[in-house]
């Protein structure tokens, strides 16, 4: 039978020829994914397995390479963002934003406040939708139907949000260097209001649901620990890392966008399990709530939502129909013909799995020499074969969901 | 007491003598070149040393530089994080064009294996000792290494796209 699935040179053939147990039953390989509903994206893992347990884990990614860095060595800045929507495409406005502030920082633009406070709000809208899903997600793989559906009306609510800001949806491409495209509408504000208004009530009812709900802690509690020093030697960061006991979280170690004003707790765990992880996710959440109304608090008077930075921002269009100058702007940013320094920048920030890096190079040239996404996920997904040996089936679906691993950013 | 880049510099040279050098302040980072061959040495060091302590390798990445010299043709760039002080650093070293190899830090770092696979994968660096160096992202049977320079994104061929009225040239469009 395994011979059919494996080429008969593979690793694990030998094992099992190798290796018979006493009762003279034999070890088996299983397939999970590339397409199987349960591991939510395109991941592959050839398990060696003793009955239902696992022995071994082998996964193969890259099955949805896009070759985005590669693109970005041929593109303008403007033409780049798009790219940074499809990583974590549950959290996009976060890649968005931290492309952004990367070439900020390699053209020293100072966004002015009131812009940095409406990135902080989308941003964290973005943070709770992320963990909503991956939360209600493995409510799911534990057999909880209920919290996903009962949730998930609220990423529409955060959807429809980001739609009255940039008009999309999903792949956001929201945004411009300096700031936002256009300010925020009254409308934007109003819905955000309303979700502020709701969605608490409906969190702490699916907390409710969760938290000290019998099944949903036997499936969870114990289930895929890791240790810090295991997880900081795998490269966690994120709500994975802070769930086995670290609080490293880059909004408090480089703030950027004006975190620093604001004031929040890094929720960490304990023992890095599946559990710890739900129940940090759970209160990032929270915080985050709590962060989006402080920004709303403490918005500067005015209407500021972009720096003034005519090279690198696009005219009101309609000036570029009627004044000479804007025009030149205009065709110039279009074709990506700015002035761009020669440097190397990194600029971190802390996506909805972990510490989101860009990595520039910049020649001078109009594209970047190269560009590098250090993406959170590509990085604490190889952890997974050691997090599910000696686990269950059952229980590796559980470990996959709860770490949150997005496809699109582990493949880039 | 924060770590200052004194510090690092000062015992960086105290240790390894001429092999790091460049030191200088980028931006937000500080970032110096070190020696292709003490690679695993100098990481380990500044993993370890009590007063450095740079506990977390955040990111490991190549670039290519075909137009460099030929012991300078692939640079392998490390980020390091000390969460201690809250420290990060650059380390960039310089390697053969024509036979990148350099020595895995995967033994240092667990976080490298699948990084320096990726930077195998996309420019062919040989990471002498790595436990399982193949391709990564992209399928087993593929030949070439795709980040170089030298592979273009697009046909080269194409009549359609006339770049020269927008001052390009073949590199930069």
């Amino acid at each position: 039978m395994s011979e059919l699935l494996l080429p008969p040179e593979h690793r694990y053939a030998k094992i099992i020829k190798e290796k018979l147990n006493e009762d003279g039953s034999e070890l088996s390989i299983l397939n999970l994914g590339p397409t199987h509903p349960a591991t939510h994206g395109i991941f592959q893992n050839i398990l060696l397995m003793d009955g239902e347990r696992i022995l071994e884990a082998e996964p193969t990614i890259g099955y949805i390479h896009r070759a985005f860095e590669k693109i970005a060595e041929n593109r303008p800045f403007y033409q780049i963002t798009p790219l940074t929507d499809r990583m974590n495409y549950c959290s996009s406005p976060i890649n968005n934003m931290g492309w952004w502030m990367t070439l900020e920082k390699l053209l020293d633009i100072e966004v002015p406040k009131r812009a940095q406070y409406l990135r902080v709000i989308v941003m964290e809208l973005a943070r709770i939708t992320d963990h909503l899903i991956c939360n209600s997600i493995l409510g799911v793989d534990t057999g909880a139907y209920t919290g996903f559906l009962y949730v998930f009306q609220f990423r529409e609510k955060v959807y429809e949000i980001y739609e009255e800001i940039c008009g999309a949806r999903l792949t956001t491409n929201m945004g411009r260097i300096g700031g936002f495209e256009r300010d925020w509408s009254p409308e934007a504000f109003r819905k955000l209001d309303v979700f502020l208004e709701e969605f608490p009530v409906a969190w702490k009812e699916f907390e409710n649901l969760f938290e000290r709900n019998r099944i949903f802690m036997d499936r969870t509690i114990n289930v895929g620990a890791i240790s810090a020093e295991k997880a900081i030697s795998y490269g966690f960061t994120g709500p994975n890392l802070r769930a086995a006991g670290v609080d490293y979280d880059v909004r408090v170690a480089q703030p950027y966008s004006s975190y620093e004003d604001f004031d929040f707790i890094i929720p960490v765990g304990k023992s890095g399990d599946t559990y710890d992880r739900f129940c940090v996710r759970n209160a990032e959440v929270w915080e985050s709530i709590s962060i989006i109304r402080q920004a709303l608090a403490k918005m500067p008077e005015g209407n500021d939502f972009h720096a003034d930075v005519p090279d690198y921002y696009l005219p009101p269009k309609e000036d570029v129909y009627t004044s000479m100058e804007s025009l030149i702007y205009h065709f110039k940013i279009v074709m990506g013909e700015v002035p761009v320094p020669v440097a190397e920048i990194y600029h971190p920030v802390e996506g909805g799995n972990g510490e989101l890096g860009f990595y520039l190079v910049t020649d001078g040239s109009r594209t970047p020499y190269r560009l590098h996404f250090r993406r959170p996920c590509f990085i604490y997904y190889q952890a997974y074969p050691e997090m599910i040996k000696g686990a269950l089936l059952s229980d590796a679906i559980v470990i996959l969901s709860s770490l949150n691993v997005i496809a699109g950013e582990l493949d880039a | 007491m924060a770590l200052e880049n004194t510090d690092i510099q000062d015992k960086l040279t105290e240790t390894f003598g001429e092999y790091v050098f460049h030191f200088n302040q980028e931006k937000d980072i500080f970032s110096f070149e070190v020696a292709a061959d003490k690679i695993t040495a100098i990481i380990l060091f500044l993993k370890n040393d009590p007063l450095l302590r740079f506990n977390f390798l955040t990111d490991l990445c190549g670039i290519h530089y075909p137009d460099n010299e030929v012991d300078r043709q692939f640079t392998i760039v490390y980020h390091m994080h000390n969460w201690y002080d809250n420290k990060r650093i650059k380390i960039k070293t310089f390697i053969n064009g024509e036979k990148p190899e350099i020595k895995t830090i995967s033994n240092i770092f667990l976080s490298a294996n699948w990084m320096e696979r990726e930077t195998f994968d996309f420019y062919g660096v040989d990471f002498i000792g790595h436990p399982q160096l193949k391709r990564i992202l992209n399928m087993d049977e593929m030949i070439s290494f795709p980040m170089r320079k030298e592979f273009p994104l697009e046909d080269g061929g194409r009549t359609d796209k006339d770049d020269r009225f927008f001052g390009r040239t073949i590199d930069n469009c």
